[in-house]
């Protein structure tokens, strides 16, 4: 008998009023009975809507079924088949626009639960599991991939179990991209994505972190050194600034820098840690982003009083996941909609206010979403010592810059043959945020696999 | 982990140390950096490299103690390792085949300056080089520049060596003995380097200069680093380090390296030895 009930199951997790004061996980996760219940409530379809919102296919209603019958660690396998990250996606995907939003029961009520219960899977496996991951018979060939984040884990791992020798070159001292340096970990845990790099080691990937490439080799030199494919999964690292009056004040910080210097560098321990940071008791945050997000209530368990998301859209067109603009209201970040940031405002060289514009929206623009016009006259200083700019990231130049042959879009993207990941540029490969420009963590995944598969093709002509 | 080979007391707060560091010996030219971490829950902190070699596969660094991560780095000795280092980051220095070039290096800048008046040199360019320091203790490098260069020049502020004052005074008193120079390269303080800009923008000698303002990454990820160059927003790690001085904005990048002022002194406290 499925679940009827048209809500979710309710996730357990740590209140709003304690959690703004410390960093742990907001979410605490099912227990064994809520993911059961949960998963009673989907209802099998056979034509599987959900699946086809899934950007790597992951057999939901096939792990859910498990979940139901209490198999969590058959459910576990299952999903792994298709994506070797569960852990995380469950956590951080978009699902209301993927998996979720495809959902039958979502037509009336609430849609399944299929992160909520692809993470509990995950946890579970986790938790209770001992890990077997062996490393497989190698196949004499050699790939690189340059950067760690969820594109070049993925390729790499997906190599690593056919057989290939492959090697990660990461500029940074920890692997995991955006994993490690950009979502916090009141979201995702740093020991989970850890754990999962681990397993990806164990399948016998070596990672070289320190290793710029287009610095400290190119591209050209790694085939000379005797790899003969490359995959780039260098990400979209470059943060972009608004070009108003103030942006170069002390107090003004691109997201990245924000996000880098708490997550990385834990300057949330500041003195322990010795990597300094800086809120005021007034923090702006420009974007309605995922990165906004996680700046703000960063800047919130930072200290800060007053926490604005200034955005200049409304909040339907936000990008950011449902639920972590929920959490952010209920951390009571205060979200300034319509509004788009002037110029910024300082005193002695340091931030002591934001001139904002209020917008209404117009006539849809190129992507569909009502361009927001401003409202003349109705400016406003918005008292802050902080501001954060999460306006959006791009490729960093320096791979397209030291590469013969690379060919790439106008804003800086590298263009890729669908099908196959393959560049301009023989036996060299890309995808995640470097191809897609700023994206999710599912599709640089779905990326870094697609381009394993085709890798192997080549190399195996 | 990066092994420590050898290190060098150069004098009260300047030391050297040659990391083995096999990526970055391999190719780094002369104007670039690395970025290190000392251990392991270590700050990332940029210095220039001063000297490589090839075949041992080392780098040198030249650092001066100024706060936590570089007292940390002096506690290490030859035969310890440090945490990482990562590199070479930055534009190689445009160097180019000029039939004069003046160097002027104020204190640990001196540093930084050697590999690109070494470049020269060994280019034929033919190279003065200025050098500052607070007293003849300070002005370091001096005998290594006599090698390559025609004429070694020092200033230090109590006149314990070469001429007491500033080396913008040398510089001064050099363009007017009817010294001509096609270039400087100017690499020390910000108040220094701005300084020498003021002058040789007056007598139009193209000036190059390394700015070091506070950087995490190091390529080109956080924005932490930007500077204003020409009215345009540079990210020192990746457009620079070098930069044509005469288009640096030095007040906002003095005004940019103050802003952790009271953090650095809170993390200098409790910090022994
Ligand atoms: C704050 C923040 C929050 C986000 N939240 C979400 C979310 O909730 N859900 C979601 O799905 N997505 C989210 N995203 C987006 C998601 O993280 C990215 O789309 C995804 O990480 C892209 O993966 P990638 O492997 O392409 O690149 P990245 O994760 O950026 O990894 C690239 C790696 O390459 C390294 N690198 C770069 N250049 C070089 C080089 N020249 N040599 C060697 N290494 C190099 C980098 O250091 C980095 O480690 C968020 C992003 C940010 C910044
Ligand atoms: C490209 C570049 C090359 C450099 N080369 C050299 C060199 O060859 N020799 C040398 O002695 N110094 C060099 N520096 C400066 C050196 O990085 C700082 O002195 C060092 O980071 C100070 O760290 P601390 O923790 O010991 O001191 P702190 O007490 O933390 O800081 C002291 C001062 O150092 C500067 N500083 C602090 N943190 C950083 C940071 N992360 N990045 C840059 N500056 C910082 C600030 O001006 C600060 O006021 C260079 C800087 C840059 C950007
Ligand atoms: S990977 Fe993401 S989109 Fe796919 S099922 Fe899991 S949560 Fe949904
Ligand atoms: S669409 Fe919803 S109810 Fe149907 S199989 Fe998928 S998860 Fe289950
Ligand atoms: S140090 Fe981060 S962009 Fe330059
Ligand atoms: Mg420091």
């Amino acid at each position: 008998m499925p679940n009827m009930s048209l809500k979710k199951v309710p996730m357990p997790e740590q209140d709003s009023k304690i959690r703004t004061k410390n960093f742990s996980e907001v979410a605490l996760g099912y227990t064994e009975e809520q993911a059961v219940e949960e998963a009673l409530r989907c209802l099998q379809c056979k034509h599987k809507p959900c699946v086809k919102g899934c950007p790597v296919n992951v057999p939901i209603p096939e792990f859910i079924k498990e979940i139901a019958a209490g198999e969590f660690k058959k459910a576990y396998e299952i999903i792994v088949r298709e994506n070797r990250l569960p852990a995380i996606c469950g956590r951080v995907c978009p699902q209301e626009s993927q998996c979720e939003g495809n959902c039958v029961r979502g037509i009336k009520g609430e849609p399944v639960g299929i992160g909520r219960l692809e993470r509990f899977a995950a946890d579970y496996y986790m938790k209770n599991v001992k890990n077997d991951v062996k490393e497989v018979e190698k196949n004499g060939k050699r790939v690189a991939v340059v950067g760690a984040g969820p594109a070049g884990l993925t390729c790499a791992g997906e190599l690593a179990k056919m057989g290939y020798e492959v090697t990660i070159f990461e500029a940074l001292h920890t692997p995991g991209g955006v994993l490690m340096y950009g979502i916090p970990e009141f979201r995702l845990p740093k020991a989970l994505v850890e754990r999962e790099i681990e397993n990806i080691r164990k399948l016998g990937v070596k990672i070289e972190t320190n290793v710029l490439v287009g610095r400290s080799i190119t591209i050209d030199e790694l085939f000379e050194e005797g790899y003969q494919a490359v995959f780039i999964g260098s990400g979209a690292g470059l943060p972009k600034f608004m070009g108003i009056e103030g942006e170069n004040l002390n107090g003004v910080y691109a997201a990245n820098e924000f996000l880098t210097r708490s997550n990385l560098m834990k300057a949330y321990d500041f003195p322990n840690s010795p990597t300094p940071i800086k809120v005021g008791k007034n923090v702006a945050v420009i974007g309605g982003g995922n990165v906004a997000m996680d700046a703000a209530r960063t800047a919130k368990r930072l200290g800060a009083e007053n926490v604005y998301i200034v955005y200049r859209r409304s909040e339907e067109e936000m990008p950011a996941r449902l639920e972590e603009i929920h959490h952010a209201k209920e951390e009571g970040i205060q979200m300034k909609l319509l509004t788009n940031p002037v110029r910024i405002l300082g005193k002695e060289g340091w931030v002591t206010g934001m001139e904002c514009i209020e917008m209404e929206l117009g006539e849809p623009d190129a992507s569909g979403r009502r361009r927001p016009v401003p409202k003349a006259g109705s400016e406003f200083i918005l008292p802050v010592e902080t501001v954060i700019i999460a306006i959006g990231q791009t490729p960093n130049p320096l791979i397209r810059q030291t590469t013969e042959g690379l060919d790439t879009h106008s804003w800086g993207g590298i263009i890729v043959k669908e099908e196959t990941m393959e560049t301009s540029k023989e036996n060299v490969y890309a995808g995640g945020d470097v191809v897609t420009g700023a994206a999710t963590v599912i599709l640089a995944m779905g990326a870094g696999k697609k381009a394993a598969k085709a890798i192997h093709e080549r190399l195996n002509k | 982990m990066y092994r420590i080979l050898s290190k060098k007391i150069l004098n009260e707060t300047v030391q050297l140390m040659e990391i083995e560091a096999p990526y970055i010996a391999r190719r780094c030219e002369p104007g670039q950096f690395v970025i290190l971490r000392v251990d392991e829950n270590g700050e990332r902190i940029p210095l220039t490299i001063a000297d490589y070699d090839r075949e041992r596969k080392t780098v040198t660094i030249i650092y001066q103690i100024v706060g936590y991560s570089t007292k940390k780095l002096s506690q290490k000795e030859a035969g310890d390792t440090i945490q990482d280092i990562a590199g070479p980051l930055g534009k190689p220095s445009e160097l180019k085949k000029h039939k004069r070039v003046l160097g002027i290096g104020g204190g640990v800048g001196a540093a930084p300056l050697y590999p690109q008046i070494k470049k020269l040199s060994e280019m034929g360019v033919n190279v003065d080089v200025i050098l500052g320091g607070r007293t003849k203790e300070y002005v370091i490098l001096e005998d290594k520049f006599r090698e390559i260069c025609q004429n070694v020049y020092i200033a230090t502020d109590d006149g314990s060596r070469g001429h007491r004052g500033l080396v913008t005074d040398v510089l001064t008193k050099l363009i007017e003995e009817g010294k001509e120079y096609d270039e400087v390269i100017a690499i020390g303080p910000l108040v220094m380097m701005k300084a020498v800009c003021a002058i040789t923008r007056e007598y139009h000698i193209p000036t190059s200069v390394s700015l070091n303002p506070i950087m995490i990454d190091g390529t080109g990820m956080c924005g932490g680093c930007r500077v204003t160059v020409g009215g345009k927003i540079k990210f020192a790690c990746v457009d620079g380090p070098d930069f044509d001085g005469h288009l640096v904005d030095f007040e906002e990048c003095m005004r940019r390296q103050r802003m952790y002022k009271e953090e650095e002194h809170v993390c200098l406290i409790g910090l022994e030895g």
